[in-house]
């Protein structure tokens, strides 16, 4: 992939193993800086341990992910390890958020409360503050109800604001997600599968949303996706995994026309792969 | 029907049921939050009852009369110093097993329930403790042999309860503080990824739920005067019991479930039977967990994918 941007985020031998099976084998591969990046692969290609792992939601068995920050580099498994302190929020701190193929939201808060809790980190930490309701404390939550329903607006949920979240029709929890990740002020988004269960008239409108949180909010994307036409349409960076091993990295146009992708995806004898 | 004494026995309850109510918090936040029946909180709360006296006692030597001034220095005292012991034992005996079997916490829980009592026994004597009657007095309604009296610590009883309750129900339902506490409760990996610190949250349930039971140590030591290293046994398991008829996990849940244990408890020993109101208790527990198996106002445990 050739790019001058500088990479946001790099991966470099990651493993995962759970006991005896291996789902993730050295994978490597870069997120550029303002890009929107693919990962692909058939079913049980290792695309989603991948994400857990660069979330901080496993610890990596080897390797590193290194993600660029305004205060130098930080390593996701290191955030994960650090003594006393460390932990998975420490991730979401450093500018990675996320969305899950099966929709994770607080379904027993409303929209707004789902929006407000991601922003824990921006709002007044202080607890006595928050106590005691200073005038600092009432001021950041002002700040922190106006920026949830920016994202509403965003994400045209308005009228959803003080629904239960998990009352809301599927299409919109899945944007109400979208628009919660977003509200962690992020460097880096990653999207499991965000197409998943729309019709195509919604995937189109998301196609055009994930085009826009690049290009407006200026976050770096990266996505899982099934949807071919989705994602050959909007990355300009596709990584394909099989069996738990980068196959193919490159733009579209290399991908479309990459043996081994086809195969992975379609299956062929084998004489035709390996010469 | 002596109606003199079913009014008196609904005041008796209420004050009893507030102060089960006050402890069940402490249960039922700790399951919300993290799944695990802590034990060891009865006898956080015996704990409490021994620091409001010691600190009574200090205060005193140090020469402050006024019973109003006194009170209140002993409250937030004990109060701090018992949300001290809840972190403490969240941070040593919990913390470090989170993540291994569902059962190890709970025998750890178990352990440092017997670390507590043998603990106050060795440091503070075997022996029943007191303190004097420090509020004096009662409100009588009705003349002669037929008459319904609420004692004054009674009143106090029944409007700092409510206090803490109604102040617990806003900093939960209200402030980002309690937007966090939920938001791990219902999904702590999740509230993770979005930057919630959940340990902190974690500790913090430990705290208020530790200071719950302080309040209601103070309250009830108030009221009885006297405690010893093992009232901490039969009240907590009251307190889970009515944890559990609410709706454990379920913070309103809780006070309801206290409210209705203590107000049952008290009129059956008043009409029925005093030495089998435990049995009562218990056996309306298990009737409610054999029909409504969540408690009244709990949700059915949903299985997640």
């Amino acid at each position: 992939m050739s790019s001058s941007r500088p990479a946001l985020l790099t991966v470099e031998g990651l493993t995962m193993r759970f006991g005896g099976i291996v789902a993730n084998n050295d994978v490597n591969f870069t997120v550029d800086q303002g890009s929107i990046t693919a990962l692909i692969g058939p079913n049980g290609a290792g695309k989603t341990t991948v994400f857990n792992c660069v979330t901080g939601f496993y610890k990596a068995t080897e390797g590193r992910i290194r993600l660029q920050t305004e205060a130098g580099e930080v390593e996701v498994g290191e955030l994960l390890t650090r003594p006393v302190l460390g932990g998975s929020y420490l991730v979401a701190r450093a500018g990675i958020a996320r969305t899950f193929q099966n929709i994770r939201l607080f379904k027993e808060m409303t929209a707004v409360e789902n929006l407000l809790v991601a922003q824990h980190q921006r709002l007044n930490r202080n607890l006595l503050a928050g106590t005691f309701d200073s005038a600092g404390f009432r001021a950041a939550e002002d700040e922190g109800i106006e920026r949830a329903f920016h994202w509403l607006r965003v994400m045209n949920l308005l009228d959803d604001a003080n629904k239960l979240a998990g009352s809301l029709p599927y299409g919109r929890q899945r944007r109400l997600e979208i628009a919660r990740a977003m509200c962690t002020g992020p460097r880096l988004v990653c999207l499991d599968e965000p197409a998943a269960g729309l019709n195509p008239s919604e995937t189109e409108e998301l196609s055009e949303l994930i085009r826009r949180l690049r290009g407006e909010h200026g976050v770096t994307v990266l996505l899982i996706e099934h949807d071919m036409g989705l994602v050959m349409g909007i990355s300009e960076h596709i990584v394909v995994l099989d069996h738990g091993e980068v196959i193919a990295d490159g733009g579209p146009a290399h991908i479309r026309s990459s043996p081994a992708v086809i195969a992975a995806y379609l299956g062929t004898e084998t004489t035709e792969v390996t010469p | 029907m002596d109606w003199h004494i079913l009014g008196q026995q609904i005041i008796n309850g209420l004050t009893l049921g507030s102060i089960y109510g006050l402890i069940a918090i402490g249960y039922t936040m700790v399951y919300g939050i993290i799944g695990m029946i802590n034990f060891a909180h009865g006898d956080v709360y015996m704990v409490s009852a021994y620091l409001m006296a010691i600190t009574l006692a200090v205060i005193h030597f140090f020469g402050i009369d006024s019973v109003f001034f006194a009170l209140l220095l002993t409250l937030a005292v004990t109060m701090a110093l018992t949300g001290l012991y809840g972190w403490s034992i969240e941070r040593v005996a919990y913390r470090p097993l989170r993540g291994s079997t569902r059962l190890a916490p709970l025998i750890s829980a178990i352990g440092i329930s017997l670390l507590l009592q043998n603990y106050v026994q060795i440091s503070q004597g075997a022996r029943v403790q007191g303190i004097p009657t420090l509020i004096e007095g009662t409100i009588r309604f009705g003349s002669g042999e037929d008459f319904v009296q609420i004692k004054y610590v009674q009143v106090l009883i029944l409007v700092a309860s409510l206090a803490c309750m109604a102040g617990l129900s806003w900093l939960i339902g209200g402030t980002n503080l309690g937007r966090q506490c939920r938001a791990v409760q219902q999904d702590r990996k999740m509230a993770a990824i979005l930057g919630v610190n959940t340990d902190r949250i974690i500790s913090l349930v430990f705290v208020i739920g530790a200071v719950m039971a302080a309040v209601a140590g103070v309250l009830v030591t108030l009221n009885y005067g006297s405690f010893d290293f093992y009232v901490g046994f039969v009240t907590g398991i009251k307190a889970f019991t009515a944890a559990v008829l609410g709706g454990i996990g379920s913070l309103p849940g809780a006070m309801l479930g206290g409210l209705i244990l203590g107000l049952l408890e008290s009129l059956f020993s008043g009409f029925v039977n005093t030495d089998y109101k435990d049995v009562f208790s218990f056996a309306v527990l298990v009737g409610v967990l054999i029909f409504k198996p969540s408690g009244l106002l709990g949700r059915p445990e949903v299985e997640k994918v």
